[in-house]
């Protein structure tokens, strides 16, 4: 097997004195989803976070594509090509769909590749390309997460870190959200996608973690842990 | 008699907007109020004072030297004193405690140096005289204020709505997490945003200076309250509002002077803070800033 595009070594991540992620370690394929699933306060977002450059490590190392990224400046890591849509969405929402979706492509100076890109990502959220001058913080809340997805791609990103994508969102959105999420994967995107949804989550991802209390306490391929007995008891509701 | 008060009112009613601008601009992207700022206003005023008389410039040469100078000194200052706070996510009350010791230091500083003494531009600076156009007497130097005001402003505008640029400095403004994750780099767009406030500041010391012609330390202090009372009434943050509000203190001020008292006009700023925080807390044309989603 080819070295992972990926790979997260004893990372430990604290906040003032608590650790709040204790040594985990995963890999994430060139071309494949993997999911990182847990429930609240498990260490989801902090791991992205530092993934990201957001937050320093407290130890560990974090290689993408072979290069030691742990700790760098975040703005470096975008521009390797690790993208992030974050949790709770957090678009800009004083600015409109249209420069929300320029900010995503901040590094690309080719016009004709953005213009390009956004066509891409229009043709994906149909419902953004009606609205483009737009207030982003007048939509809805599923639209909102459309919009901070189209963003991340906007960046064309080599690895894009998702998280929980399907969070407070009705049924009907979570469904467009997977299915968008598995359209990704069939055109070849590598994804990190962190979810509380575990059971949409599984079904589309490659490999799987289950992260608690800031431990990696299973690993294996999605189809492996979704059949598992005690992820099906804490976290499919079975 | 009225026009010629209106006329007065907006020359400096636009110089208290160019000054109130940075002033807001600091506070809506870098999040702080920096007490700093008026120490900026004074350093551009004696700057253009001294590249006037020692370094023989010309007035138009001088204000954007000065303003250069202003905001270099500007970042500097965020840097040492900020920088470290924002770096450890302090409270905003330590940023507010560390510029209001900072201004204290600076402004004892220059006047250690340049003495309380009012100072005026060299006589050669006004040589170009004055108009009258139907009985509104306007000079030279009052054109190139209001020109450079419109320019400075329009040029802001532009840079904040049409590059990408402006993008990124909107973006840092709203949230610098996600400002980074897109690639910005957070540290130079703050280091723009400070040079770019500073010599705003600094503009509108060389253009007060200009204006009145007396030039002392303190005139950022007294500056500062105005600045206050602009920014408060437009709405902290908010660029148009800033340039309206300015505006008319500017007018209201020259008014007040003209048919009430001239000893009331530096009350009237400190007025309409007081009743806006009373009556309209988020400014006369702010709405209460959308909230993240
Ligand atoms: N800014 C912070 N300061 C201090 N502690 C924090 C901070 N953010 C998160 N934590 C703590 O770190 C731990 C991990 O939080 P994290 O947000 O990574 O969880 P999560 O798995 O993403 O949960 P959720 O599913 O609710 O989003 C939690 O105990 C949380 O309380
Ligand atoms: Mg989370």
């Amino acid at each position: 097997m080819s070295a992972p595009l990926l790979a997260v070594r004893g990372l430990t991540l604290a906040y003032d004195r608590t650790d709040a992620v204790k040594g985990i370690d995963f890999d994430v394929h060139k071309g494949g989803v993997v999911t990182l699933i847990g429930a609240n306060g498990a260490g989801k977002t902090t791991t992205l976070r530092a993934v990201s450059g957001l937050l320093k490590p407290r130890a560990g190392s974090i290689r993408f594509a072979g290069r030691e990224i742990a700790g760098m400046a975040a703005h470096r890591i975008a521009r390797l090509g690790v993208v992030q849509s974050p949790e709770g969405r957090q678009v800009f929402a004083n600015m409109t769909i249209a420069e929300n979706l320029a900010m995503g492509a901040y590094l690309e100076s080719d016009r004709v590749a953005v213009a390009k890109r956004r066509d891409t990502v229009l043709a994906r959220f149909p419902r953004l390309g009606e609205r483009l001058s737009q207030s982003a913080g007048l939509l809805s809340g599923g639209e909102q997460q459309m919009l901070a997805m189209g963003r991340a791609l906007m960046a064309d990103p080599k690895l894009l870190l998702l998280d929980e994508p399907s969070m407070g969102l009705a049924p009907l959105f979570v469904e467009e959200i997977f299915n968008i999420v598995a359209d990704l994967k069939r055109e070849g995107r590598t994804i990190l996608l962190v979810e509380q949804n575990a059971r949409a989550a599984l079904e589309i991802a490659d490999y799987a973690y289950v992260i608690e209390s800031g431990r990696i306490t299973l690993r294996g391929p999605a189809r492996e842990i979704a059949e598992n007995s005690e992820v099906a008891t804490a976290y499919l509701g079975m | 008699m009225l026009a010629q008060q209106l006329l007065n009112g907006i020359l400096a009613g636009s110089v208290y907007a160019l000054f109130a601008l940075g002033f807001t601009l600091m506070f809506g992207v870098l999040g702080v109020i920096n007490l700093t700022y008026g120490f900026y206003f004074s350093t551009g005023a004696f700057v253009a004072l001294h590249a006037t008389r020692y370094l023989h410039m010309q007035i138009w040469e001088a204000l954007p030297f000065a303003a250069a100078i202003a905001g270099l000194i500007a970042i500097v200052i965020d840097e040492l004193l900020l920088g470290p706070l924002r770096r450890a996510k302090a409270p905003e009350l330590s940023s507010l405690m560390v510029t209001l010791g900072a201004t204290l230091l600076l402004y004892s500083l220059m006047t250690a140096w340049f003495t309380t003494d009012i100072r005026r531009f060299p006589p050669t600076v006004f040589d170009g005289g004055a108009f009258e156009i139907q009985g509104l007497r306007i000079t030279l130097s009052q054109i190139l204020i209001v020109a450079a005001v419109v320019s400075i402003v329009g040029g802001l505008a532009w840079l904040l709505r049409r590059t990408k640029l402006g993008l990124a400095i909107r973006a840092l403004a709203e949230n610098d997490d996600v400002a980074q994750l897109m690639g910005v780099n957070v540290g130079g767009v703050v280091h723009l945003v400070s040079f770019i406030s500073g010599a705003l500041g600094g503009a509108a010391g060389v253009m007060i200076g200009l204006n009145y012609n007396a030039i002392q330390p303190y005139m950022g202090e007294s500056m500062m309250l105005k600045g206050f009372a602009v920014i408060i009434l437009g709405g902290l943050g908010d660029i148009r509002g800033a340039v309206l509000a300015g505006l008319a203190l500017g007018i209201l001020e020259t008014l007040t002077a003209g048919y009430v008292a001239s000893s009331m006009k530096d009350a009237v700023g400190f007025l309409l803070l007081v009743l806006t925080l009373w009556f309209r807390p988020v400014g006369l044309f702010g709405r209460i800033a959308a909230k993240r989603a």
